[in-house]
């Protein structure tokens, strides 16, 4: 970067994208100090409008922006400020997973991504807010209070990993990291006119994710480019023995995929469940649109029918509840975390049970009480043994439809960012959001949400949804930058309202 | 014929007579902490008795975020014991979670195997102290889980849960790599009920220790048994309402959890009552067993295949190779050392049975004689285990020692009579042989002192003298006495008989 193209104060800092921000430093045109103060400056302008963060670091990412700064660390994306969603465990920094079961938790270890972070030296700058234990679609679930949308305040920035879309949305993070059980990146992405991206299951190591469905359970990038979001996606991914679930097989080469655009003879299939009732029209026509974007770039554009999509929600609502009633079950203020009722005099099952009840919020109960039931001797068969069954057939749907096409497109979620308070008395609503978003999660392959413009009807962000096979990445890649290229989506947010 | 079991009444409700009107069916489930160097899931030690919680990791812990990756030694070790027990090996199968919440499980679930063991359908034939012909146990499964933390109640009067006023938990055991090893119903024990019981987890112990799989040590929990046990009328092939008592700790425990159920049950029969399905507690001091929570409303565990592991899929090469690597069984191995040791059959079954077999060949291996080996362990070790109500491998003797004591003996250092007060103050715990005997002065009286003695005896009892004299050797008797008396014990009585038939006849 030349001197003439140095932003004129540190407050341009945080519009550059990651890709642009780690040049700038690597080139000496700004020390990552430098960049970490202004994120830091930012949060401290905006976050109590959006409340994107429950913990920041000041000292934490200053000290690594330092250890940038000495050349102890370089990297392509070496000084790049990170909003780390609070479901990823930091050693020695607060983690919550947005619960008050574990308020004032400092773990003892740090997750394999934060470890890969540090050593291509990101900036953590803080932890954000999410539903807690990643369950919901609105970020409203957190016990620390929702998150606003940018492009809104009186509406959600989607969930459960509202908090980091929203960081990147607002300027205060180029980056974020998310995690996804059944559209926890992408439905945020897709409301907050973000990139973000679901790896192959597997791709991505879990050490250190607090566990809400393990299956299904995968972390992965948050960005305001799709070449943004390879990038940390290649920082953070690749085999990892701590984690029996990792691929050991190298990461595709998704950087190179994003940097391409290159979509000719490809062929797509739009999948033909995911349309009519209850699709905002405005998001189908912006659908529609990128769809034509892709087919005048010389994609071949096929409809393609996954009949057992249309099973993917009550099956998730079966499975992941069930793996998350076991999986929560260590919560139980016997080692770490919140402790209730311990008057002396009290059992340990006493105490256990006052804690629980003290220490989930309702939407974390109702999934307990599910997947308590559903594994129930009497039930299991009906109920979670089913589940696996419909598993088996979406992805025997989407192995079908690899056969026809390359790729697999859908709207991100069917509506835009809807407001504050609406859904979140109506549960089945909000699992709604996460209609198109669950089968890939079901079936374990990767997917992604590129912004393809704003809604004619309300002007808010529409998510583009590519689905590919697993370990197929770079795919989902390319065809996100192809829409982004088409479309322009990489400057979105600028049409976002000023904060 | 077992020696360890104190002799009961062989009335109409003693085990005896029980078993006269009613047939037993055993089920036995051991546990074994298996001798890997690290847990099942993560890279702490297992090595027994270190501080507690000093063996913890966050995996261990089951920290939020943390996840398992399985120890590969222990698969390995999980096949070679299905193998030695003629087990059918999975070629694929997977892990369980079983949910229940207790404070000394770090996860609220124990990482275990469900309906997809390692290893199904197996047997083990065992000789029966009596029995001509072996017994075949049949195994249904043996499958690899996680073990748990250990609680440490404080406050109460039992050391159980149920008074205590609160509760410390040592986390170092957790996920240390356990196989579960389940029999199938055992019947047509007959009379011999709890002797097979016992028979069956000697046996098992001894495979498994020739496996080098496990240290199987019962009084460090490293091998522990729940054991089941229902009646039902002689001839009848439905079974009764069984009670499962836990962590039953030692070979004899096992027999005299048997034989105590078995009485207590025929009498609640015999009395119209029905048996009550549930988990009982066995008590060490007393033989005894009582009720502990009741199994009657089963608890539901709620299995589900573990998300956090990948299947396991044993390749079929490898369990042959693992299989061509079996060291010989114990029953064979057994032979060797009989034909090696010139024991007879009768000598083996002995010495299996009063569970020194191996105490006997570390002893040989010390260097004893195996007739003196054989000797001391059965001869007078045993005697002093059972007067003390413990294994004779619990006593704080050890083979090299019983072999020094052995030598010295055979040495004329010690008298049989000394020798065996040297073994006893080493199990008191005076320390080694040899320094017991210089603290105490105890050796064998010198010739000098002897003659002493000797003179000594015959001039205090000339009535004494004068008949052996007269040719009575009857009369020579109180002499020696007095000879032993006066050298405290440590003269050799053989050589003060002859001195004194020399004095007076000679």
């Amino acid at each position: 970067m030349s001197g003439s193209d140095r932003p004129a104060d540190t407050a341009d800092l945080v519009r550059l994208t990651a890709a642009q921000t780690a040049a700038a430093i690597a080139a000496g045109d700004v020390s990552a100090v430098e960049v970490a103060e202004a994120h830091l400056d930012r949060i401290a302008a905006v976050d109590d409008k959006v409340h994107a963060f429950l913990h920041v670091d000041r000292d934490g990412a200053l000290a690594q922006a330092k250890r940038v700064d000495a050349g102890e660390v370089r990297g392509p994306l070496a000084g790049v400020p990170l909003a780390l969603k609070d479901v990823i465990v930091t050693k020695g920094v607060p983690t919550t997973a947005g619960s008050r079961i574990l308020e004032g938790w400092r773990p003892p270890y740090d997750a394999t991504i934060v470890d890969r972070m540090r050593a291509a030296g990101i900036v953590v700058l803080g932890k954000t807010n999410m539903d807690e234990f990643a369950m919901g679609s609105s970020t409203e679930h957190s016990a620390y209070g929702p998150t606003h949308n940018p492009w809104d305040l009186g509406r959600t920035p989607g969930g459960s990993g509202g908090g980091s879309s929203a960081a990147v949305a607002s300027y205060q993070a180029p980056l974020g990291i998310g995690t996804d059980t059944g559209g926890s990146i992408r439905q945020p992405a897709a409301v907050t006119g973000t990139v973000g991206a679901k790896p192959t299951y597997g791709g991505v190591s879990r050490y250190g994710l607090i566990a809400f469905s393990s299956s299904l359970d995968q972390a992965g990038p948050c960005a305001r480019t799709v070449l943004d979001a390879a990038l940390l996606h290649a920082v953070i991914g690749g085999h990892d023995p701590l984690d029996s679930t990792s691929i050991d097989a190298p990461v595709p080469d998704i950087v190179t995929a994003a940097r391409s655009a290159e979509v000719v003879g490809l062929r797509i299939g739009v999948v033909s469940q995911f349309k009519g009732d209850g699709y905002q029209p405005g998001v189908l026509a912006r659908f529609d649109e990128a769809v034509a974007a892709l087919e005048k770039l010389g994609a071949e554009i096929v409809e393609v029918s996954c009949p057992h999509f249309d099973y993917a929600l009550p099956a998730y609502y079966l499975i992941a509840p069930s793996e998350a009633s076991s999986n929560l079950a260590r919560y139980d203020a016997m080692r770490y975390g919140l402790r209730v009722g311990d008057d002396g005099a009290a059992g340990a099952e006493e105490v256990m049970a006052a804690t629980r009840d003290a220490g989930f919020g309702d939407e974390v109960k109702r999934r307990i009480i599910l997947g308590t039931y559903a594994l129930s001797a009497g039930y299991y068969d009906a109920y979670y043994g089913q589940a696996q069954k419909v598993r088996t057939l979406i992805a025997r749907d989407f192995a079908a439809a690899f056969e026809q096409v390359d790729v697999l497109v859908s709207p991100t979620t069917p509506t835009t960012a809807f407001s504050l308070g609406e859904r979140v008395d109506d549960p089945m609503a909000m699992y709604l959001a996460d209609l198109c978003t669950i089968p890939s999660n079901l079936y374990g392959g990767p997917a992604l949400s590129v912004p393809c413009g704003l809604s004619p009807d309300d002007g808010l962000p529409v998510g583009f949804q590519v689905m590919a096979p697993v370990q197929a990445d770079e795919r989902m890649y390319r065809v996100a930058a192809a829409v982004e290229v088409a479309l322009g989506t990489d400057r979105i947010l600028e049409g976002a309202p000023t904060l | 014929m077992t020696t360890t079991t104190p002799a009961t009444s062989f009335g109409p409700n003693s085990y005896e007579g029980t078993l006269e009107r009613y047939d037993a069916v055993l089920g036995l489930e051991t546990h074994v902490e298996l001798g890997t160097a690290t847990k099942l899931f993560c890279g702490c030690s297992t090595v027994f008795g270190a501080e507690p919680n000093t063996q913890v990791c966050p995996v261990c812990l089951g920290l939020p975020g943390s996840l398992p990756v399985t120890n590969a030694k222990a698969i390995d070790y999980t096949v070679r014991i299905g193998l030695a027990l003629n087990c059918s090996i999975a070629s694929w199968c997977r892990f369980a979670r079983k949910n229940y919440f207790y404070p000394d499980m770090p996860k609220n679930y124990q990482v275990s195997q469900y309906d997809e063991p390692l290893c199904v359908d197996g047997y083990l034939d065992v000789p029966v102290p009596g029995r001509a012909e072996t017994y075949r146990v049949l195994i249904e499964r043996v499958h690899l889980e996680e073990d748990t933390g250990k609680s440490l109640h404080v406050g109460g009067a039992t050391g159980r849960i149920h008074g205590a006023t609160h509760s410390l938990v040592d986390y170092n055991r957790a996920g240390i790599p356990l196989v579960e090893i389940v029999t199938r119903p055992l019947v047509g024990t007959g009379p011999d009920a709890a002797a097979i019981a016992r028979a069956y987890v000697t046996e098992l112990r001894d495979l498994l220790r020739g496996l080098g799989v496990s240290d199987v040590r019962m009084e460090q929990g490293s091998l522990r048994c729940d054991v089941n046990v229902s009646l039902m009328p002689r001839g009848s092939s439905e079974f009764g309402t069984r009670s499962e008592t836990k962590n039953v700790n030692s070979l004899r425990s096992v027999e005299r959890a048997v034989r105590f159920e078995v009485e207590r049950q025929g009498a609640v029969l015999d009395a119209g009552d029905r048996v009550v399905q549930e988990t009982r507690h066995f008590h060490e001091d007393s033989g005894t067993t009582s009720s502990g929570r009741s199994k009657e409303e089963a608890q539901d565990y709620r299995y589900f295949p573990e998300p956090d592991l990948v299947p396991l899929a044993p390749d079929a090469a490898w369990v042959e190779q693992l299989r061509a690597e079996l060291p010989e069984p114990p029953g064979a191995q057994r032979a060797r050392f009989a034909e090696a040791n010139g024991f007879a059959t009768l000598d083996i079954e002995q010495m299996t049975n009063a569970g020194v077999l191996d105490l006997v060949a570390e002893t040989i291996a010390a260097g004893a004689p195996p007739a003196k080996a054989r000797g001391w362990w059965l001869g007078y070790l045993v005697g002093r285990a059972n007067e003390a109500g413990v294994e004779a491998s619990e006593l704080a003797i050890t083979a090299a020692q019983v072999a020094r004591i052995s030598a010295l003996e055979d040495d004329g250092t010690l008298t049989n009579k000394l020798a065996r007060q040297v073994a006893d103050a080493v199990i008191a715990g005076e320390g080694e042989p040899d320094a017991v005997i210089d603290a105490h002065g105890w050796k064998v009286a010198g010739e000098d002192e002897l003659v002493a003695a000797v003179d000594a005896a015959i001039a205090g009892q000339p009535d004494a003298a004068e008949k052996v004299r007269g040719g009575n050797q009857g009369a020579v008797g109180p002499l020696v006495g007095a000879v032993m008396k006066a050298t405290g014990g440590s003269a050799d009585a053989k050589r003060a008989r002859e001195l004194i038939l020399e004095r007076l006849t000679g």
